[in-house]
């Protein structure tokens, strides 16, 4: 439960950070950039969740209606793989968005599926199945709220959410 | 003048009138207005103000009678001759009606009513319909007995005799909606369990705004709700007691997702997605267990299932033809056969209460459409087009859809609509927020 909980605070704080974000319609800036106080530690600190978000990236994006791994997106797991391995007091959940194209139950099964790519990659490059969790949350949870493709893009992702473990 | 009738059944109404029952005739028959044919002309009618027997009854005989009129204007088959209109009042309800008074404004129906109240917050209305032409009653009178508190469900009892004897369909006003209500921007959508009347009245709230919830669909009888919530961090299905509002968890099994649930005709057998290893797939439960039953087995998405009214068959959404498509099998799993081969992605396919049509969602060049199809596939119509139209649900006499529409961009907000199977008649449906994802009741008993 106390996993669940910090998974949530994570989560609601990235959807604050979110909301702030005057420059949310900016392609450049990414959300992930947008320094958040509810994500434990610093930047500076390479054992940190934050260094996690930040440094290593939290995140991978997928193409429309897919949930294969593109180059960019492996080279972003294998960073948070290796970080996974290093910090083994965290656990993750792998949380599967989709866009706002489609139903809303296609694409929590969608969501589903990215979700379950980062966990087996991650799996396969040695991070304990144990300390992975997923979820879906569809198309419930845009970080992009613009109807265009630019924001579509950016909805269409797996976010790695780090937790304080062991994971029940 | 026909002596009048009373029902004494308690808050319910007697179905009356067996000459008018399966009429076909049309040439010489009852005032009948056909809506399978799409009307053109909604048919002019009269309900002056329901005559009040006591005083305390005043307060209800307008509201009954105004609720009426809101009711069957709003299948756009009738138009209402207002009050400023008429050239008679209804004084006394067991008086002759002076045919030629209403003859005179063109209305080709007259609804007359009286409320009485009673110790004990009861209110009794009666009420009676004609055909002006014709000159004559149809059906006989009825009288109706409910609570102070649920004046507006007499009014809809009214209102769905009305409808019935006039269009030969089965009513559905006497109904209620469960919903998704929504709150807040797009990225911080805040979302809850709502239920209301099928016009948008008497909303009230099932689950508070903490977790996310989706999708909340009712039993045949009306009285359970299936829905799924993020309650646990991870999508489950719950089902939650409309009365009681207790809920309880159906499906946890731990490393699964599970969503997309739907009752069986029967209201014990529920079948629902259930996602493992990023595959999903559909299975079904009893209610008093926790044994899943798997119906499919494929490495593609099956979800969004929909039994056929008899129970035997359900139709399902499924991306294994590489894009997502209708397809029916046997209701306890077995070879399905695809139903949709129109350009574009089906989703939410939802089996008519009459058993003869498939509502769905489809996604065709980048806009959404409610449509309907015969349950072979054949007939497909779209009834509906916009940036993102989503999820029907029929009403209970299966000849209208409501769904969610969504607005395009980052003010976008959803809202609730209805639209008749002909595709006339779309028009929002009141809600105090944003709302999504409705689910018809049954007729209310």
């Amino acid at each position: 439960m106390t996993f669940l909980s910090k998974a949530i605070l994570v989560t609601a704080g990235l959807v604050l950070a979110a909301c702030s974000n005057p420059d949310r319609f900016d392609e450049s800036g990414s959300a992930s950039a947008n320094a958040n106080a509810s994500i434990a530690g610093t930047a500076q600190d390479p054992t940190s969740p934050l260094y996690f978000q930040q440094a290593v990236g939290d995140r991978v994006l997928f193409e429309v209606d897919q949930s294969n791994l593109t180059p960019t997106a492996t080279a972003t797991l294998d960073g948070q793989a290796q970080w996974l391995m290093r910090n083994s007091d965290y656990n993750a959940v792998i949380e599967g968005h989709a866009d706002e194209q489609g139903t809303r139950e296609y694409n929590v099964a969608l969501g589903a599926r990215r979700a379950n790519s980062v966990q087996e990659y991650l799996i396969t490059k040695g991070v304990a199945a144990n300390r992975l969790k997923v979820v879906s949350y569809g198309k419930e949870r845009p970080i992009e709220i613009c109807s265009e493709e630019a924001c579509y893009a950016k909805n269409r992702r797996a976010v790695t959410v780090i937790s304080a473990g062991p994971t029940s | 003048m026909m002596r009048y009738v009373l029902s004494l059944l308690a808050a319910l109404f007697m179905l009356a009138a067996p000459a008018l029952a399966q009429d076909t005739a049309e040439s010489d028959g009852p005032l009948r207005i056909e809506i399978t044919e799409g009307v053109i002309e909604p048919l002019p009618y009269a309900v002056p103000s329901f005559v009040a027997d006591t005083a305390a009854a005043s307060e209800w005989a307008d509201k009954i009678s105004r609720v009426v009129a809101s009711d069957l204007n709003g299948t756009g088959l009738f138009r209402e001759i207002p009050a400023e209109a008429h050239i008679a009042r209804i004084s006394n309800f067991s008086s002759p009606v002076q045919f030629s008074d209403w003859k005179a404004i063109n209305a080709q129906a007259l609804i007359t009513g009286a409320v009485r109240t009673e110790g004990s917050g009861r209110i009794v209305v009666s009420f009676r319909l004609y055909d002006v032409f014709a000159g004559q009653e149809m059906g006989q009178g009825l009288q109706l007995v409910g609570t102070e508190q649920g004046w507006r469900r007499i009014a809809h009892k009214v209102a769905d005799q009305v409808y019935s004897r006039l269009t030969g369909e089965d009513p559905y006003f006497d109904s209620r909606v469960v919903f998704v209500s929504e709150d807040g921007p797009k990225d911080a959508r805040q979302k809850r369990l709502a239920i209301m009347d099928y016009d948008g009245a008497n909303v009230t709230y099932l689950t508070d705004n903490s977790s996310l919830v989706l999708a909340p669909r009712f039993s045949p009888q009306g009285d359970q709700v299936l829905y799924t919530s993020y309650e646990s961090g991870f999508p489950r299905i719950y089902v939650l007691n409309v009365e009681t509002v207790g809920r309880r968890v159906l499906e946890s099994q731990d490393g699964t997702m599970s969503f997309a649930p739907r009752f069986a005709p029967d209201g014990q057998t529920v079948v629902y997605s259930l996602t493992r290893g990023g595959n999903t797939d559909l299975y079904s439960m009893q209610i008093g267990s926790s044994q899943s039953t798997r119906l499919t087995n494929a490495p593609s998405i099956e979800t969004a299932p929909s039994f056929s009214p008899d129970g035997s068959r359900m139709v399902f959404e499924s991306d294994r033809s590489g894009t997502p498509q209708l397809y029916i099998m046997p209701a306890g799993g077995g070879e399905a056969q695809r139903i949709s081969f129109g350009q574009g992605r089906y989703g939410t396919p939802v089996w008519s209460p009459r058993g003869d049509l498939i509502a769905f969602t489809k996604q065709s060049k980048g806009r959404f459409h409610i449509g309907v199809m015969r349950t072979d596939g054949s007939e497909e119509r779209l009834l509906t087009a916009s940036f993102l139209d989503e999820g029907p649900t029929w009403a209970p006499n299966g000849r209208v859809i409501m769904f969610s529409r969504e607005t395009q961009g980052a003010q976008g907000s959803t809202s609730l609509y209805s639209v008749d199977i002909t595709g006339r008649n779309l028009k929002q449906v009141p809600t105090p927020s944003g709302a999504s994802d409705p689910s018809w009741s049954p007729l209310q008993k």
